[in-house]
């Protein structure tokens, strides 16, 4: 059993409060920093594209986990930044430059969805966001003089201040620097008076509206962070591709986003790590599958999207906490040792709370 | 400029798509006002009864009418179990949870109806193939077929719910589920029967509209066009659902011929304009609580 003892203020808003955290942090930075050392190219792609979709599900971590408005448009912020960053890029704009414009580009874009969206509630939301993603998809594959439509975009190479990082370790450090950056600032967000408005609004607007706080005004900066940060994962998104098309900026795409987080554990930054490794493990485990059940089955066609499905409902119905609730419990387990009990995690009755009176 | 004979045929055509966009809607809207649950897999739901309504009639020789009831039934007792089995258990559980939840079931439905029937489309023989021509307009019956049906069963369900003892019982655990539970209705069954009629609706939508769509895995999308529809409306009023559907019913043909650039978007365009204009869509149904 494990006791924290506060010697200071600062133990209460410190971003690691027990020494495990401290250790077990400091463990996984450094094993990432190492991880080009003992991984082969394919596997250090792979680590890669999973650090940029880390930075994909904390972005939309802040607006759905932390301010509780679901978005299903998130892939069209991936695809505005991907795409804005290959267009500048190609126009001749320095990287550094590019990337703090695509970032403020979509920020501004999220900022003014958000202007909107504060005055819906609810799924209307998450379809007003859908539909936004359909439009964007279509545009994207339209605007053919500015895009290159559905024959798709070439992204110039990865170039900061004049070197060519050409080589997959450049371009995982690139990743793995700002992944940390985003992380460690999303973090520092949530126990700043914003980040803690965010949470008010989430829990009860009635109530955070009592308290002084601008709900309207929160809800567009959620929108507006949850947006250049996605887009700021779209630009490194871009340079894994290499080639983009409309396509992969669709409606699966924000499944998957939002699957990351519903399955990695709402309102968690750590949930949406955990959710981004599970996405990428998912088709290894969907080949597993493959080969473990009879022939007549694992041929038919439609086997992944029915696991998919599948998976999703058995995690929602039975671990609405997702993978990091999952490891809380686990860690509360050996921290108390014998003591463990169940019921300090069951969920109390809930009745159904109306959205039609708010 | 478009001919007078198209305009006609244009307008007519929007409005029986406007219907099936209605009939389609009207089980989101049950589902909504019973469980504030918004079903995305409702889509997949008329697909699925679509196919069910070819195997009884045409699988087992029923014909069209015998295997429709049949079909009805089986959808019908389905959408009970996915309550009473799934979805009853995460009411509390937030939007982004369900919303996930029932857009997983869709996909789960969609891959079940292609290793079951295949991926190719099929086609349903029903009693209204063939065309309708008056003054020189020629359009498909089975246009006017949707618009009958839809009719049909929205009297069906008004006097359902304004007349039967059900009726009623499913409104009062539809505006206070506490309450309705402290008189003594038993709330928990009601909601799986919504679902159950939800189901039957959609079921009914699938078997009118497959002369028009076939019978086809990836029909399931038309569901999110009917919410488009129904969120124009003001989602949660059945009347308003009706004239969202058929706006964007009537709106699509025309702007699919005028800007071909834009074919098959207008719809979420026109319902991002009214939710820009009137987040809360043309009839209101949402009341903020003063404090």
């Amino acid at each position: 059993m494990q006791i924290v003892f506060k010697t200071s203020y600062d133990q209460d808003i410190n971003l690691l409060s027990k020494t495990g955290e401290y250790i077990r942090v400091t463990l996984v930075v450094l094993l990432m920093l190492a991880a080009p050392l003992f991984l082969d190219a394919y596997y250090l792609s792979e680590l890669g594209l999973l650090l940029v979709y880390v930075i994909a599900g904390v972005g939309l971590m802040i607006l759905t986990g932390f301010t509780g408005q679901v978005s299903f448009g998130h892939a069209a912020f991936l695809g505005i930044g991907a795409y804005c960053h290959s267009i500048l890029l190609t126009a001749g704009v320095p990287f550094t430059v590019s990337i703090i414009l695509t970032t403020t580009f979509t920020g501004l874009i999220g900022m003014m969805i958000g202007r909107s969206a504060s005055r819906m509630h609810g799924f209307y939301l998450a379809v007003a966001t859908l539909a936004f993603l359909i439009i964007i998809e279509t545009v994207l594959g339209e605007w053919t003089s500015l895009t290159g439509g559905y024959a798709g975009l070439a992204v110039p190479e990865l170039q900061i201040f004049g070197y060519y990082l050409s080589e997959l370790w450049q371009q995982y450090y690139v990743d793995l620097a700002l992944t940390l950056f985003v992380v460690w600032g999303a973090a520092n967000l949530l126990r700043s008076p914003t980040g803690r408005s965010f949470l008010a609004v989430r829990d009860s607007e009635l109530s955070a509206r009592s308290l002084g706080v601008n709900v309207e005004w929160v809800k567009i900066q959620s929108f507006g962070v949850s947006a250049a940060i996605t887009g700021l994962a779209g630009v490194l998104l871009a340079h894994h591709l290499s080639y983009l098309a409309p396509e992969t900026f669709g409606v699966l795409e924000s499944l998957k986003l939002l699957l990351m987080i519903v399955v990695g554990g709402l309102g968690s930054i750590p949930g949406a790590i955990f959710g981004a490794i599970f996405v990428s493990l998912l088709p290894v485990i969907l080949s597993l599958l493959r080969d473990v059940l009879p022939e007549a089955m694992s041929q038919q066609a439609g086997l992944e999207p029915m696991f998919f499905g599948l998976i999703i409902v058995l995690f929602v119905v039975f671990e609405p906490d997702g993978i990091n609730g999952r490891w809380r419990k686990l860690l509360h387990f050996f921290e108390t040792f014998p003591y463990y009990r169940k019921a300090s995690f069951v969920r109390q009755k809930s009745y159904l709370k109306t959205e039609r009176m708010r | 400029m478009l001919p007078f004979d198209d305009v006609i045929r244009l307008t007519i055509i929007g409005i029986s798509q406007g219907c099936a966009y209605a009939l389609i809607a009207l089980g989101f809207v049950l589902i909504y006002k019973a469980t504030e649950v918004v079903n995305f897999a409702h889509g997949d739901f008329m697909m699925f009864g679509g196919f069910a309504v070819l195997t009884f009639s045409e699988g087992f020789g029923l014909g069209f009418w015998p295997g429709l009831v049949c079909a009805c039934l089986a959808m019908g007792l389905a959408g009970y179990l996915v309550d009473s089995l799934i979805m009853r258990r995460i009411i509390g559980q937030s939007q982004a949870s369900i919303f996930i939840l029932t857009v997983a079931f869709g996909f789960v439905l969609r891959s079940a109806a292609g290793m079951i029937w295949g991926w190719s489309p099929l086609s349903l023989d029903t009693p209204f193939d063939g065309e309708t021509s008056f003054s020189g307009i020629t359009v498909g019956t089975e246009r006017f077929a949707i618009v009958g049906a839809t009719i049909v069963l929205c009297f069906a369900l008004y006097a359902f719910f304004a007349r039967s003892r059900l009726g009623v019982a499913m409104q009062a655990s539809s505006q206070n589920q506490l309450a309705a539970y402290y008189m003594g209705i038993p709330v928990r069954r009601l909601v799986s029967l919504v679902w159950a009629l939800a189901a039957v609706i959609a079921t009914i939508a699938g078997a009118f509209m497959a002369p028009v769509t076939q019978l086809d895995t990836s029909t399931g999308f038309l569901g999110i066009k009917a919410l488009s529809g129904a969120i124009v409306g003001g989602f949660g009023s059945i009347p308003g659902t009706i004239l969202g559907c058929l706006l964007i019913g009537v709106i699509e043909p025309f702007s699919d011929y005028y800007f071909p650039a834009i074919k098959g978007v207008s719809a979420y365009i026109v319902m991002l304009v009214v939710l820009f204009v009137r987040p809360d869509g043309l009839v209101v149904q949402t009341f903020r609580k003063k404090v």
